[in-house]
Order: structure tokens, then sequence, then C-alpha cells
């Protein structure tokens, strides 16, 4: 086979997973409004996929201010800028790296848990199980799942962002004497609406995208239990790939709309 | 096994043909069930039995042939219509395929709690469950998790989660594989009760002669994709072809 035909029919491939997986998407707002509605589900879910990121989200997003502000400031104090700090801090944050980073941690987390959780339900055949019995499966396991994902992320990114802020205070108490009041004055200073709205809506995006992309790869899980590894694995590979488009695409929406 | 059918039937499926690829796995096979009747489908592994029954509860879409199961063609039906035809036919899968995520309880009371249009909105669900349960006798086990039971005890819970539905067909893909001789004997006993309790018709895929033995009023033998062979136990396991025979020996 030429490099060529290996080349199209790798494309042909990414092009019908596309197909695939906007069809799924098709399929989720199709059953979303139908019943039941699988709230009892939906809220476990929510609990799994939001309480459980908790600590996870909470441990990066304080590692990741704290790291953030200790590297940033010799480069500030050498322009004499170091009043600058929460401000440069609480923006870079809430408006990219916190969404991006708390997504990226659940795209790893949640997105091959879904993936692998749902493949292995496929290779033992308890989708096909609640498919013969007559109910939906789509509905309790992928709406569900999609819904939780896309609920709950923007909730744990405003909860990362808000410890990333206070891993960075604690920076600043300790090497520039900044108290609580201070730092936060200067951060809420800084901050505007079109800060804040863009990163939560683009949040929910994403947390879509995290859903949609684990329930696809597991819910289609192939060959046996080696497809259960495959899901997972393809599940945060794709989900990331996306992140970043999804975050492309809203930064430049929101350059137009808020910047222009 | 002495058992009362009637002359009508139940399933019928008329030269259905599945391939994937150039893999032809069925090439216009037939198969029709009476009200009533316990039909065993033999083949060697990979003889496309189970390819077979997902075809007919529509888990798999044939390239071409009918599937008539009470009355209706499986293959023309709605999703809705194909859920409700669903609610009459039980399933019991080769490894049970229970929801290991809930517990015996839940698992009975998943397909319950969906079919308000069979059942209504059932506020206590206990009854019922433990009644699937009691059939099958693992009342103790209702509050345990999947992960608990024993193959032999799984195999029951899937039974009793296809019962509570009160299905008037059961398909059961390989009910007895896997399992060692004397739960294979409790589980094929179990199948008659629940065929004499439940009045159902039941077809089983199985390798199991024993099984087939005891519980067929007909039986199927299913080479390269066709009925091979037809008849009783008795005309089957007295046939001089050999590629019967071999089932036999």
């Amino acid at each position: 086979m030429s490099a060529f035909s290996k080349i199209s029919r790798n494309f042909e491939a990414f092009l019908i997973e596309i197909g695939e997986l906007s069809y799924f998407a098709g399929n989720f707002f199709k059953e979303l409004f139908k019943t039941p509605f699988e709230g009892k589900e939906l809220l476990r879910q929510c609990y799994n996929m939001g309480n459980r990121s908790l600590l996870l989200v909470g441990v990066t997003g304080f590692i990741i201010g704290l790291v953030f502000d200790l590297q940033s400031r010799p480069t500030l104090q050498e322009f004499g800028a170091v009043s600058w700090m929460p401000s440069m801090i609480s923006i870079s944050i809430i408006r990219e790296i916190g969404p991006i980073i708390t997504s990226l941690i659940c795209a790893g987390r949640i997105g091959s848990g879904i993936g692998a959780e749902l493949g292995s339900m496929r290779v033992t055949e308890q989708i096909d199980a609640m498919d013969v019995s007559g109910t939906n499966p789509f509905k309790y396991l992928v709406v569900t799942r999609i819904l939780a994902t896309t609920l709950m992320l923007p909730l744990l990114v405003l909860f990362g962002d808000a410890i990333a802020l206070y891993g960075s205070f604690l920076v600043e108490n300790l090497k520039g004497n900044v108290s609580f009041q201070l730092y936060f004055n200067q951060v809420f200073e800084a901050l505007k609406f079109s800060d804040l709205v863009p990163a939560t809506i683009k949040s929910f995006f994403f947390g879509f995208a995290i859903g949609l992309v684990g329930c696809y790869k597991g819910y289609y899980c192939k060959k046996g239990t080696a497809g259960v590894g495959l899901a997972a694995n393809s599940a945060v590979v794709y989900t990331s790939m996306l992140l970043f488009i999804i975050d492309f695409v809203a930064v430049f929406v929101t350059d137009i709309f808020y910047h222009e | 096994m002495m058992t009362t059918t009637s002359n009508t039937p139940i399933i019928e499926i008329r030269n259905l043909k599945k391939s994937y690829g150039s893999n032809c796995v069925l090439d216009g096979f037939n198969l029709t069930l009476k009200e009533g009747e316990n039909l065993v489908v033999m083949g060697k592994s990979g003889s496309g039995k189970s390819v077979m029954i997902k075809c007919l509860i529509g888990l798999e879409q044939a390239d071409s042939g009918s599937i008539t199961v009470m009355g209706k063609d499986v293959m023309a039906l709605e999703k809705d219509e194909l859920d409700d035809l669903r609610t009459e036919i039980g399933f019991l899968f080769q490894g049970s395929a229970l929801y290991d995520s809930m517990s015996v309880r839940e698992n009975l009371e998943f397909p319950l709690r969906r079919h308000t249009k069979k059942f209504g909105i059932i506020e206590d669900t206990t009854p019922l469950v433990m009644e699937a349960l009691k059939n099958v006798g693992l009342e103790s086990a209702v509050d345990l998790m999947p992960s608990e039971l024993s193959g032999g005890m799984k195999r029951r819970v899937a039974l009793a989660r296809t019962l509570i539905l009160k299905p008037k067909i059961i398909l059961y893909d390989e009910p007895t594989t896997g399992l060692d001789p004397i739960t294979s004997k409790e589980i094929i006993l179990l199948m008659q009760s629940i065929q004499k309790e439940y009045k159902t018709s039941s077809i089983i895929i199985t390798h199991d002669v024993d099984c087939a033995r005891v519980i067929a009023n007909k039986m199927i033998l299913l080479v390269d994709g066709i009925n091979y062979a037809e008849g009783t136990f008795k005309e089957l396991s007295e046939s001089k072809d050999p590629k019967v025979a071999a089932f036999f020996k």
C-alpha cells in the first residue's frame, strides 16, 4: 500500500469517526427531552464526577497557583511590577489556565473512567441486556453522563480557580507580606464580567466534550477486553485534542464579541 | 420432556441471511417455534447460533429474510414498537450480563421501573422482586452485589431478571456454559420448572447434550449457516449422518 493511499484511508476513517460522533451528539439531544428523565442516575453521576474530582482538582489548582506565582514573580520584580501580580494571575487563571487545566485533568479522570466503564459494560453484554429488556441504555447511560459532565465541569473549574488563586495568595503573603483582603481586592478589581462569562460558557462545552467522547468511545467499544483499554485511552486522547480546538474557537469568538 | 405445546407458531424465521464482510454466518436459516415449545439449537462454535438469536431480538440486523415474533415483523418495527415487543421476550445471556454497579434488587427493579406501559407505576417493587428471586431460589441474595455471587448464582439472578417482566418467550444463550455439572443440572431443572410455571416458549442455544436431552421438544442442528438437521432429540441422536452424530459422541 502506498503512503498516499494509507493517508487517504486514515483521513477517511477520521471523517467517518467525526460523522459518527456528530450523529451520537445528535442522538443525545434527541433523547435529552424524552421521558424517563433518570434523575436519580443523573444525581449519582454528578456526585461521582463532581464531588469525587474535588480533591484532584483542588490539589492541582493549588499547585498551579503556587507555581505560577513563584515562576512569574522574579520577572515582574525585575520591572518593579510585583504589585500587578494578583491582577495578572487572576486574569490568566480565570480566562485560560483554570478552565483548560481542570478540563484536561477531568478528561483524564472522568473521560477515561466513562470510556472504560461503558466499554466494559459493552463487552460483558450489559448494554445489550438493557436493550433486550426494552429499556433505553442510551438514555440511562449516555444522556446522564454527558449531562453530568456538562453541569459539573463549570463548577469544578470555578472551584479549581478559587483554589489556584488561594495558592497564589499564599506565595504573595509569604514573599510580599500581602494581606488576604488586599490580594483579593486586587483580584476582583482586575476581573471583569467579560473574563468570567466566556470562561464559564466554554467550561460547559469542555464538559460536554469530555462526556460525549468518553461515552462514544465506551458505548461503541469493540474487540473484547483489549477494546476497553483502547476505549479509555482514545477517550482521553480525542477529548484532549477536542478541548484545545474548542478553546481556540472560544477564544476567537470571545475576542470578536468582547475585545473588538 | 412432556410439555403442552400448541400448533400456533410464536416465532417464525424464514431464509435468514447474515454475513460479516466475506464471512457468511447464516445462509438461509429457517425456524418455527410453537407456543409452549422448547426448541434447542445446536451447532459448532462460530456457526451463527448467537447471531441468529441476536437477529431475532433485534440486537443485530439481518441482511435478508424475515423474522416474525408473535405476528410482528421484527425487521420492520420502529424502536418503540420493538421495545414493547421485547418486554414479551426474555433473554438469558451466556455471561449473565448482570449490571455490576447495581445490587441484585436494583438489577431486577431496573426493567420493572421502566416499563410503566406494561406494569404501570409500581411504588413498591419488593413483592415482585422477591417473587422472581423465590422462583430461582435466591431470596437471600437480594441485597448482594453481582461481584459477590458465584457463576451459578449470577445465572439464576439473570433468569430472575428475565422473569420479572413475565415474558411469553425466553431465549437462552448457552445457559450452562462455564458451570460445573451439578450447577448445570440445577439450571436445567430451573429452566424446566420456569417453563411449567410461566408457560413460556423457549429457544435454547447450547452445546450441552445433557441439557438438550432433558429440555428439548425439538432440535435444530445449525451447520454452515443452514438447518442441517431437525427433529426430536431421539431422532437426531440416532442419526447415522456423521455430521449429526458428531454432536452426540
